[in-house]
């Protein structure tokens, strides 16, 4: 194992990272901040409790998920599209370095910037909203699956992209519909039973019925049944990113 | 001397069957400077991207220092170091950063002492703190130089390293190339400029269409392929040449006032022989010298050959 390669990777992306801190953190905190004003305090008081949660605490982890999920997938799709866009990537395929050690080194750095970002919403929301956090182990357990399992996909969308708009795409169409549909405001068992049937084939769902039972021991699913559906999609993406660096696809000719 | 490259049967054929590369064989010396000349798509780029590893082949082999490139790529990648054609970087890191990154991706522990040796070396000491998007492209090249440079290779591939580098720069730059050679790197470097190759290189490889034409020492190659000329300016104009002068291939200039002979160097040996036939024909003449091909016009009859 090259530890000062994947060292190097990480330590330059984390640098970036603290380069950018404005967009970077105080950017997707700020709106957080903003939910809480809006659905916590002013909204949230006017609606009844759910599954007897205040609903400003019963809509902080599915607002850290938000946050989670888009920075997993904004910051490892980015850390990793950036090199090919300069054409600074031939540095990374000609160093004596392994595909495995290359995506320790972009995504340990991704999946490490969520995990702080999610910590510091939590933190802010414990200011707006009373937070209890019951099992806190399986709460940062879920934290942790969650960053690097959203960040080793956002590392195949900056593989796949060849273009900003792509790399944009997918974020915006895909992931952000399916967390504002996946239970972040809400718990599924308040839709019509069409709809709690559809909700079940969004993934989201999963992440964040079990990331709220860490919270408050209420779900939507079983804990069991997020955590198989979180480890499948890690599986899936662990797969593809093998199949990527196996054939070069898009990284070499 | 010891051969520190070798390259094998190398093909590199891309998607719709287009062949850029086609059978390449060919050995690099420890310790010299290769040049690798050949007009654009030629096929150079491909080939140093594959020994880097950039680029995937279908099919040869490729021993650096005896370490197959594939199989002991760790190896065989430590040992080298690339200065891409193209300028690029991270726009917002500063020259020392990026040097250091540079070093530590390709496994080397930080050794700042080094680092600072070789920017020093680069004279880029007063811009280490420097955003790279400050620096001019002169700079910005030196810099690549210094990042590839940063984890002490035994090979070093220059990819067009002068150019856009204007006159002073590039003779600062052969300079440092020479100072690499003589602390022992062996390098390989591809040029459009053709006099960079005849003022630096030691032996000179023309690759066309995806195959090496020839690989020759520089001195060697300039004899053998080269021709040189004996030009007499005459001190009357000559209408006609002499039938006493057949034996020779003479041609006059259009005013008439100019004499000239081609020869091979190598093989012509009738030189005095021809001063004294054209003496003796009445020719008078009032100055005399002579004219070497250059590597450049050995390339371009090379190329067109091909």
């Amino acid at each position: 194992m090259n530890l000062h390669s994947i060292k190097a990777i990480y330590n330059f992306e984390m640098a970036r990272w603290w380069r950018t801190v404005g967009q970077s953190i105080l950017s997707p905190v700020i709106s957080t901040t903003l939910y809480f004003v809006v659905f916590g305090s002013a909204i949230g008081s006017r609606i009844a409790e759910i599954d007897g949660i205040s609903y400003g605490s019963f809509i902080v982890p599915g607002l850290v998920m938000l946050a989670v999920l888009t920075e997993s997938i904004s910051n490892a799709s980015f850390g990793i599209y950036f090199p090919k866009f300069t054409g600074s990537i031939y540095e990374v395929l000609s160093a004596p370095i392994s595909y495995v050690e290359i995506l320790l080194g972009y995504v340990g750095a991704a999946a490490t910037k969520s995990i702080i970002l999610g910590i510091m919403i939590l933190t802010t929301a414990s200011f707006f909203v009373p937070l209890q956090i019951q099992h806190p182990f399986v709460m940062l357990f879920f934290l942790v699956l969650t960053s690097l399992t959203f960040c080793l996909f956002g590392f195949i969308i900056g593989l796949w992209a060849d273009g900003f708009e792509k790399l944009q795409i997918i974020p915006a169409l895909i992931i952000t519909p399916l967390t504002f549909l996946g239970g972040s405001f809400y718990t599924i068992s308040m839709l019509p039973p069409f709809w709690q049937k559809v909700s079940l084939f969004n993934p989201v769902v999963y992440l964040i019925s079990g990331f709220r039972w860490s919270f408050y021991e209420k779900s939507d699913v079983s804990l069991k049944l997020s955590l198989i559906m979180v480890s499948i999609f890690l599986l899936v993406c662990i797969i593809l990113i093998r199949w990527i660096f196996k054939t070069g696809y898009r990284l070499k000719n | 001397m010891s051969v520190i490259l070798s390259v094998k049967n190398l093909n590199k054929v891309y998607k719709g069957d287009f062949k850029a590369l086609n059978n390449i064989n060919l050995e690099i010396n420890k310790g010299e400077i290769f040049a690798l000349l050949g007009p654009n798509g030629a096929g150079k780029t491909t080939l140093i991207n594959i020994i880097c590893g950039i680029v995937n082949p279908t099919n040869g082999e490729i021993l650096v220092d005896g370490f197959d490139n594939i199989k002991d790529f760790r190896k065989t990648r430590s040992l080298i170091g690339l200065v891409p054609q193209e300028l690029v970087g991270e726009a917002f890191e500063t020259v020392w950063n990026t040097v250091n990154f540079s070093r530590g991706l390709f496994g080397k522990p930080a050794d700042h002492a080094y680092v600072e040796k070789t920017i020093k070396q680069l004279s880029l000491w007063d811009k280490k703190d420097s955003k790279m998007m400050t620096l001019s492209g002169g700079m910005k090249r030196r810099v690549m130089i210094a990042k590839a440079l940063s984890h002490e290779p035994k090979i070093l591939f220059l990819d067009e390293p002068t150019a856009g580098v204007d006159v002073s720069l590039r003779q600062d730059m052969w300079k440092q190339v020479r100072a690499l050679q003589e602390s022992g790197v062996t390098i390989i470097l591809t040029t459009h400029y053709i006099e960079e190759a005849e003022e630096m290189a030691d032996r000179i490889g023309v690759i066309n269409n995806g195959e090496i034409i020839v690989t020759e020492n520089k001195i060697d190659l300039m004899k053998k392929l080269g021709s040189k000329q004996l030009i007499l300016e005459l001190y009357d104009p000559l209408n006609f040449i002499p039938s006493s002068l057949s034996k020779w291939t003479l041609e006059l200039n259009s005013d008439k006032s100019q004499l000239t002979y081609t020869y091979d160097s190598i093989k012509e040996n009738s030189i005095p022989d021809l001063l004294s036939a054209i003496c003796s024909a009445g020719i008078l003449f009032k100055d005399i010298h002579t004219k070497q091909s250059s590597l450049e016009d050995i390339f371009i009859k090379l190329v067109k050959k091909s």
